[in-house]
C-alpha cells in the first residue's frame, strides 16, 4: 500500500522532479529552434516567390563570363559558374595552406625569440607580437598592398635582382625550369624520396628501441632527399633551360608571376598569424615545468636532446589546441581577401552572387565550404594532438 | 537554469520573428506612413551621387530621389540616401532596406527578370570605355592584348570587358576590387594599364580622382550598351508607375520648355498639354494615386531633365560630358517621354 502511494505521488510530480523538468525544457527548446527555423526559411521562400526571385543551384551550370586573375586550374569566361566557385575554393587552398605553413615556421622562431636570453633579441620579438597582433588584420592588408603598388616600380624599369627575376608593382617574376623530361623524373624522385625517408626513419627508431644502437638519420635523410632526385635528374640528361620572362607589350610572357594581391595576401595572414603563434609557442615551452630539464639534465643528456626529447613533447600538449584555433583563423581571415583583389572563394562568390542574383545559394556555399575546411583542420588537429598527449602508464 | 534562459530567448525570438511583417506592404503608403522616400545611391561618383565635406549628396542620381519624393510626399528633402556598394545595391532593394534605388545601374534582362527587379526608365545612356594613361601611347582598345584592367566587381563592366577581349582574341589580366576608392587608388598607383567603367564614370574619375587629370585620355571605343536607370522592387506596379512617370515628367518638361524659373508662369500655359503635366488640369495626379501638383513638384525640386544635366555633368562641371545620346529626340538624342495624358 506505501508503495503504491509511492508511486502514485511520484507520477504525479514530472514538474517537480529535476530529470522530468530538464526532459520537458529539452523538448520545448529545440521544439521552439526547428519552429524557428521553419519560420525562417518558408518565410523566404515565400518572399522568393511572390518577388519571382529565381531560386535553385542551376545557375552553377550557366557560363559565368567574368575572367579570373589567378587559377590553379584552367578557367576562361566561358566557363561555367561552378567552374568559377571551385576556382575560388582551391586559391582559398592555396593562401591558406601556404599561410599556416609559414606562420608556423614564423611563430615558432619568434616564440622561441621572445624566450632568448639576449635582450635585444627577445625585445626585438616582443616588440613584432605586440605591434603585429594589435593592429587590425584588414588595415595590415591594405597596407602591404599600397607598399607592394605603390613604392615598387612599373613593369617597364622594374628592379631586376638576379638575371630573370623581375620585381615590380605588377608583382613579383620568376622564372622556371622548362618543360623537359628530366625536371619530370626529378620532381618524381623527390616524392619517392620522401617516403623512403620516412621509412628508413621508422626502421632506424625501431631498430634502436630493440637493439639500443642509434642510427645517423640526418644525414641519412639528407642524402636520400637530395641524391635520389640529382640522379634522376642527370639520368633524364641533366636539362638546364630555364623558362625566363621577358616584356612584351604590356606583361611578362614565361616565368611564374607572383601577384602583387596574392603576396599581400599572403604576407600578412602570416605575419598576423604568427604573432598568436608566437605567443602560444612561448606559454608552451614555459609551461614545461624547469625541474623536466633539470632532470633531464642529471641523467645526462644534451642540451639539444632535452629541448627535443623532453621539453618540446610536453610543450607540444599545451601549443596544439590554440594553435589549431589560429589556423583555423587564418582560413577565415583569408576571406578578407575581397579587400585586396584576391580571387578567394568570397569574391568569386559575390561575383557571382551578383551577376546572378543568387544570395541565398551563394551565401550557403561560401558556409558549406568554410565550414568543411575548418571541421577539416579540426579532425586533423584533434587526431595529432590525441597523437602526442601524454599517455599515462 | 541555463536551459532556461535558452527557452525564454527562443520563444521570445519566435515571437518577434512572428510578429514581424515580411514586407512594408505596399512602397507608396509605407513611404507616405514613414514621411520620407528612402534611395540607394552609390559610395560616391561625382556627377552622379556623391557627398559633400558636410554629407549633402548631389549629382543626376540624387537629384532624381528627390524629384520623387517631391512627386509623392511635395517636400524635396524627405529623402533618406543609403550609400551601397556595387554587390550591396539589389539585395538591399530585393530586401526592402531602399525603396528606391537610383545608383547608375545598367538595364538588363537578367536584373529586370530573375533579380526580381523592376526598371523603371533610364536617366543616362551611357557606354563602357577604358582609360589610360597617356604615357602608355595607347591610342585604341585593340591595342590592350596582355593589358591589366582595374575593374570593380559585380557589374556589367565585368562581362563586358571579358566579353570584349574574348570577342577580339585578346587576354588581359583583371585587377578586381569591391571598393571604389581602392580600384581607384590601384588604377593612380599604375597597379594596372587601363581602368574601365562606363565613359561618363571615367570622366568623373578622371576629373575628381586623378592627381592630374591630363595625364590620363579616354580611349574612343565605346565597348558596349549602359542604360542607366532607376530600379524598384518587382510586383508594386503603383510605385513603379510613380517612378517611371516622375522621369517622364522631367524630360516632357524639357521638350515643352518648361524650367524651374519659368515653372510658375508656366502653371497659367494655355498649352493643354502644359496644364496636364502642370496638374491645372486635374486627373494625371488621380490616376497616379499623388497629388495633383506630383509633377509641378519635382519640376520645381530639380528643374526639367536638361538642368539636371548640365548642373551635375554637363559643360560648365569637372566631368564636361557632352548631351550626345542623352539629348531630347526632337535634338538627336534618345530622351523620349511618353504622353502624360
Amino acid at each position: 500500500m506505501a508503495v503504491d502511494t509511492l508511486h502514485v505521488s511520484d507520477r504525479a510530480s514530472l514538474w517537480n522532479d529535476p530529470r522530468g523538468r530538464a526532459i520537458i525544457y529539452q523538448v520545448v527548446v529545440i521544439g521552439g529552434v526547428v519552429l524557428l527555423f521553419w519560420y525562417l526559411i518558408s518565410n523566404t521562400m515565400a518572399n522568393l516567390e511572390r518577388q519571382q526571385i529565381a531560386s535553385g543551384y542551376g545557375f552553377l551550370d550557366r557560363e559565368a563570363g567574368f575572367e579570373i586573375s589567378e587559377s590553379l586550374v584552367s578557367y576562361s569566361a566561358a566557363s561555367t559558374y561552378g567552374r568559377a566557385f571551385l576556382v575560388g575554393i582551391l586559391n582559398t587552398f592555396k593562401v591558406s595552406i601556404l599561410g599556416i605553413v609559414f606562420a608556423t615556421i614564423l611563430g615558432t622562431l619568434i616564440g622561441i625569440a621572445r624566450l632568448s636570453s639576449n635582450w635585444l633579441v627577445a625585445k626585438l620579438a616582443m616588440t613584432y607580437v605586440e605591434t603585429l597582433r594589435n593592429i587590425p588584420l584588414l588595415l595590415q592588408l591594405f597596407l602591404w598592398y599600397g607598399v607592394i603598388t605603390v613604392s615598387l616600380p612599373g613593369p617597364r624599369d622594374p628592379i631586376n635582382p638576379l638575371p630573370g627575376v623581375f620585381l615590380s608593382n605588377r608583382g613579383f617574376i620568376i622564372p622556371v625550369p622548362e618543360a623537359h623530361l628530366g625536371y619530370t623524373m626529378a620532381a618524381v624522385a623527390l616524392l619517392v624520396a620522401i617516403v623512403l625517408t620516412v621509412v628508413v626513419n621508422r626502421w632506424a627508431k625501431a631498430r634502436q628501441a630493440v637493439t639500443g644502437q642509434p642510427f645517423p638519420m640526418l644525414a641519412a635523410g639528407a642524402g636520400i632527399i637530395v641524391g635520389l632526385p640529382l640522379l634522376a635528374w642527370l639520368a633524364g640528361g641533366a636539362p638546364v633551360g630555364f623558362d625566363v620572362p621577358e616584356l612584351q607589350g604590356f606583361r611578362y610572357v614565361g616565368g611564374v608571376p607572383i601577384r602583387p594581391e596574392f603576396a599581400a595576401l599572403l604576407f600578412g595572414l602570416t605575419t598576423y598569424t604568427a604573432s598568436f603563434i608566437a605567443e602560444i609557442v612561448r606559454s608552451g615551452i614555459q609551461a614545461v615545468s624547469y625541474g623536466q630539464t633539470e632532470a633531464a639534465a642529471a641523467l645526462g643528456l644534451r642540451k639539444g636532446m632535452i629541448l627535443r626529447l623532453i621539453v618540446l613533447p610536453q610543450a607540444m600538449r599545451v601549443i596544439i589546441p590554440p594553435t589549431t584555433s589560429q589556423y583555423l583563423n587564418l582560413t577565415k581571415n583569408s576571406s578578407l581577401a575581397v579587400a585586396i583583389g584576391y580571387p578567394d572563394l568570397v569574391h568569386v562568390g559575390n561575383t557571382t552572387l551578383n551577376q546572378t542574383g543568387q544570395a541565398i545559394e551563394a551565401i550557403s556555399i561560401f558556409m558549406a565550404v568554410y565550414l568543411g575546411i575548418s571541421l577539416g583542420i579540426s579532425f586533423f588537429m584533434n587526431w595529432y594532438n590525441r597523437h602526442i598527449a601524454l599517455v599515462e602508464r | 537554469m541555463k536551459t532556461k534562459a535558452a527557452l525564454v530567448a527562443a520563444t521570445g525570438f519566435v515571437a518577434i520573428a512572428a510578429t514581424a511583417p515580411a514586407f512594408a506592404g505596399e512602397t507608396l503608403d509605407a513611404i507616405r506612413e514613414r514621411g520620407t522616400l528612402i534611395c540607394g545611391v552609390s559610395t560616391g561618383l561625382s556627377g552622379f551621387s556623391m557627398p559633400d565635406s558636410e554629407g549633402n549628396w548631389s549629382g543626376i542620381d540624387v537629384d532624381f530621389c528627390h524629384a520623387v519624393a517631391a512627386a509623392i510626399l511635395g517636400d524635396s528633402d524627405a529623402v533618406e540616401f543609403v550609400a551601397l556598394t556595387a554587390q550591396q545595391r539589389f539585395t538591399a532593394l530585393q530586401s526592402g532596406e531602399i525603396d528606391l534605388l537610383s545608383r547608375n545601374t545598367t538595364w538588363t534582362l537578367t536584373r529586370d527578370t530573375a533579380l526580381g527587379l523592376n526598371f523603371a526608365g533610364v536617366t543616362f545612356y551611357d557606354g563602357q570605355g577604358f582609360m589610360v594613361p597617356k604615357e602608355l601611347g595607347v591610342t585604341s582598345a585593340m591595342e590592350l592584348n596582355g593589358a591589366a584592367v582595374c575593374v570593380q566587381p559585380g557589374t556589367t563592366t565585368e562581362l563586358n570587358v571579358a566579353d570584349f577581349f574574348r570577342a577580339n582574341g585578346m587576354e588581359f589580366e583583371p585587377v578586381v576590387i569591391e571598393s571604389l576608392e581602392e580600384v581607384n587608388a590601384a588604377y593612380f598607383a599604375g597597379r594596372c594599364d587601363v581602368y574601365t567603367t562606363d565613359a561618363s564614370g571615367l570622366a568623373s574619375i578622371r576629373a575628381t580622382v586623378a592627381p592630374n587629370p591630363d595625364d590620363h585620355t579616354i580611349l574612343p571605343e565605346l565597348i558596349s550598351k549602359e542604360p542607366l536607370g532607376p530600379v524598384v522592387r518587382h510586383g508594386d506596379d503603383e510605385f513603379l508607375d510613380v517612378v517611371k512617370w516622375t522621369l517622364y515628367a522631367l524630360i516632357e518638361a524639357e521638350e515643352k520648355g518648361i524650367t524651374q524659373a519659368n515653372l510658375e508662369e508656366m502653371r497659367a500655359s494655355e498649352d493643354p498639354t502644359i496644364s496636364r503635366l502642370l496638374g491645372t488640369t486635374a486627373g494625371n495626379g488621380e490616376a497616379l494615386g499623388l497629388s495633383e501638383d506630383w509633377a509641378y513638384n519635382a519640376i520645381a525640386a530639380v528643374g526639367n531633365y536638361g538642368e539636371m544635366f548640365e548642373r551635375n555633368v554637363g559643360a560648365d562641371t569637372p566631368l564636361a560630358l557632352e548631351r550626345g545620346l542623352n539629348d531630347l529626340w526632337t535634338r538627336g538624342g534618345l530622351m523620349y517621354a511618353m504622353p502624360a495624358r
